[in-house]
């Protein structure tokens, strides 16, 4: 009679990361979503189900400043993919050109704002925009364009996309990173076939590259679209709590740092707070998993 | 040899120390005013303490963004200090109500104070007050009076004097007219709506019809304060759309505009920074000999500790922060913020003595939305910054505007359903 053993040593070495990650990750999550299905009444939390839900969506106070939060974090994504990412995967593809030099330069130079703290980030920007002590308008002046300078911050139609832009700059470096390994991943026979076969520059990018390096691809829109969804920190240091003008930069995660945590003479309310919170997590979900059934499974991979 | 002798001198010393505490009562304050550590260590305490002897003041004060929690966290703990220095309005109700501060009805001292210095901390019926009130800050307008002698402008008494003297600093072109910015939101409020609105709605007359349900923010009286804002848009520099809070510090500071809607908290960092002479005015009336009517807000105030060891020499200090003596020590020594009782003290800042003399000529007021208002969702007080803003954009007319801060309002605030 042969008993299997019990193989401790798989259960002692996942413990810890196990133990850590359901103490500072599963329980808080699961805790939030709790904290959501109740309400304070008369300095009594009670359970009141889904209501809070049902305030954030159907109470018009609430739910025009979700939809308008839902909204900005859409545009705000939207200019992460139509500008982030390309423009990081054709600094990629320039970097990993081999008659390229100073490409290390190039590199940690267009890598460091990654690195760098929002708080910074945010405040380096706000002075270099700013229509009073900016370098913006002077230099703009300076080649003669000063119409075309605006105090972008200060203006509902131009501030979000203008942060946009800002985390843009700040985040380039991410894609670039990735995808120039996927880049130098991909081997010289390969290239070299297509060379014989007539397929050179733009369009050995195009044919060869470009389609093996799609998976990279999927992986950092996923990551955008993660980052940009519990972006807050640019906002909040830029524009302040009240998001503003006019809450015309307000997205979900500055909508639930105020009502959790409260704002000037407005007291912090954890429980539509955590409402909040839990729309934010199952907009994300629901994200990610659109991009794992329906796209990722779908793309074709190719052995090299 | 030389260690154990440290020891017991150490051990000696602590045995001294400990038996004096025993004898004397130990105050303890938590503050969020750590600016201020030095002025209480070196002024306040030492005067305290010189006509109370056996009574020994500390403060102790943590960061102000920080105060709330921390003191929150303390009062449950039971750690927390004998005296207790009050935000106004309701995060200083909450810890009345659930008890932890005590009613102050008892103390004589209290007759010093009007009934608007106490309103930040008393109960909504009027019944209990749980704070002294220590200090205020009045709004106005500080002008750069080097500028307004080289372009030959008097003082404006009247919103068309203003409106005039506005108009002509704009013309000469060498001054910004006003440095105010709306990047930031609340100076639009602040310095702007609740500066020159009381002016309209009458100060308390109006504050208290608003809480009483007998106003609304559609009538002409609160909706007109947005259309004179509107007007402002005109002279606040290029770029006002961006410019941030120590922008227009700045700008003011360094001599690049004429005319600062102001806070008199500003005045002690204004005499450190700007080299010419600053005069300051109150909000202008809308017709000349119309009474004029400032924001005087109370700031902070001071009270008990229910739970302390030490009621008696806690009373005797606070009944001390309500006299006299107490109100000259801080007028002079934080110039901007003024004592709130009502006998009359002698400021040695020409700037602020001008902001104080307007107590005597005009009716105070609180900012219309600070006391009862701001409790629900929407909350006032922020939609009041939006509205603000959006009054001196123009991006909506003063009606819809106070027709969507009624909206909101009504929408939990039942005497105005």
């Amino acid at each position: 009679m042969h008993r299997a053993r019990i193989r401790w040593h798989i259960a002692v070495f996942l413990a810890p990361a196990v133990l850590i990650y359901s103490a500072v990750m599963i329980f808080p999550l699961f805790n939030t979503l709790r904290l959501a299905l109740y309400s304070k009444v008369d300095q009594e939390r009670v359970f009141v189900g889904l209501q809070n839900f049902q305030t954030l969506f159907f109470d018009p106070i609430w739910s025009e400043q979700f939809w308008n939060a839902l909204g900005n974090n859409f545009w705000f994504f939207i200019v992460h993919m139509l500008v982030q990412n390309p423009i990081g995967i054709a600094l990629a593809a320039i970097l990993s050109h081999p008659r390229l030099r100073f490409a290390a330069l190039y590199r940690s130079a267009i890598f460091i704002p990654t690195i760098m703290s929002f708080v910074i980030v945010g405040f380096a920007w706000k002075l270099i925009l700013s229509p009073i002590w900016g370098i913006a308008p002077s230099m703009l002046d300076a080649v003669g364009l000063k119409s075309l300078f605006a105090p972008w911050l200060g203006k509902e139609e131009y501030a979000l996309t203008t942060l946009a832009l800002i985390s843009v700059w700040q985040f380039v470096g991410i894609p670039m990173m990735l995808i120039y390994a996927a880049l130098l991943s991909i081997p010289e026979e390969i290239l070299e076939a297509g060379e014989v076969d007539g397929i050179t520059g733009a369009s050995a990018f195009w044919k060869i590259k470009l389609p093996l390096i799609l998976p990279s691809i999927g992986i950092i829109s996923i990551l955008t679209f993660v980052g940009n969804f519990n972006a807050f920190d640019l906002i909040y240091a830029a524009q302040g709590a009240l998001a503003g003008p006019d809450f015309s930069t307000d997205i979900l995660g500055t909508f639930m740092y105020r009502t959790f945590f409260g704002f000037q003479l407005q007291l912090g309310d954890p429980h539509m707070g955590s409402a909040i919170a839990g729309a934010m997590f199952a907009i994300i979900l629901i994200g990610v998993c659109i991009y794992l059934f329906g796209i990722q499974t779908r793309m074709r991979r190719y052995q090299l | 040899m030389s260690q154990k002798s440290l020891i017991l001198a150490l051990m000696g010393s602590t045995l001294i120390a400990t038996g004096a505490l025993a004898q004397d009562a130990t105050l303890t304050i938590e503050s969020w005013r750590n600016d201020d550590l030095t002025l209480w260590q070196d002024k306040i305490i030492p005067a305290f303490e010189a006509k109370n002897p056996g009574i020994k003041v500390k403060f102790t004060p943590s960061a102000p963004a920080e105060y709330n929690a921390v003191l929150n966290s303390k009062l449950d703990a039971g750690s927390a200090g004998d005296l207790i220095t009050c935000r106004p309005f309701d995060a200083s109700l909450a810890l009345y109500d659930s008890g932890r501060l005590a009613g102050l009805n008892d103390l004589e001292a209290m007759n010093n104070f009007s009934d608007v210095a106490k309103s930040a901390w008393t109960t909504d019926d009027g019944s209990v007050t749980f704070c002294v009130p220590m200090a205020s800050v009045i709004h106005g307008f500080i002008y750069n009076k080097d500028a307004f002698d080289e372009l030959g402008l008097s003082v404006p008494q009247t919103e068309d004097e203003f409106f005039a003297a506005l108009d002509a600093i704009k013309e000469d072109g060498s001054y910004i007219p006003m440095a105010m910015g709306t990047n930031d939101q609340w100076e639009a409020a602040t310095m702007g709506y609740n500066n020159i609105g009381p002016n309209y709605w009458k100060g308390e007359e109006g504050r208290n019809a608003l809480i009483s349900g007998e106003q609304k923010l559609t009538d002409p009286q609160w909706v007109a304060p947005y259309a004179t804002l509107a007007r402002w848009a005109d002279y606040l520099g290029d770029g006002y759309e961006a410019q941030t809070y120590p922008d227009s510090q700045n700008i003011f500071t360094l001599g690049r505009a004429a005319i600062y809607p102001a806070g008199s908290w500003e005045i002690s960092g204004f005499n450190a920074q700007a080299d010419f002479e600053m005069g300051a005015f109150k909000p202008p009336v809308q017709k000349a000999g119309d009474t004029c009517y400032i924001s005087d807000h109370t700031d902070i105030g001071i009270g008990m500790n229910a739970a302390t060891d030490n009621p008696e020499a806690a009373k005797t200090f606070l009944s001390w922060v309500a006299s006299p003596e107490f109100a000259e020590i801080f007028g002079n020594a934080l110039p901007g913020f003024f004592p709130l009782s009502k006998a009359p003290v002698e400021l040695q800042d020409p700037l602020a003595r001008e902001f104080a003399s307007w107590r005597g000529e005009c009716e105070s007021t609180i900012r219309s939305t600070y006391q009862i208002l701001s409790r629900g969702t929407p909350n006032l007080e922020n939609e009041t910054w939006g509205a603000s803003v959006a009054a001196i954009k123009g991006t909506a007319t003063p009606e819809e505007l106070g027709q969507k801060l009624q909206d909101g309002l009504a929408s939990w605030y039942a005497p105005q359903q």
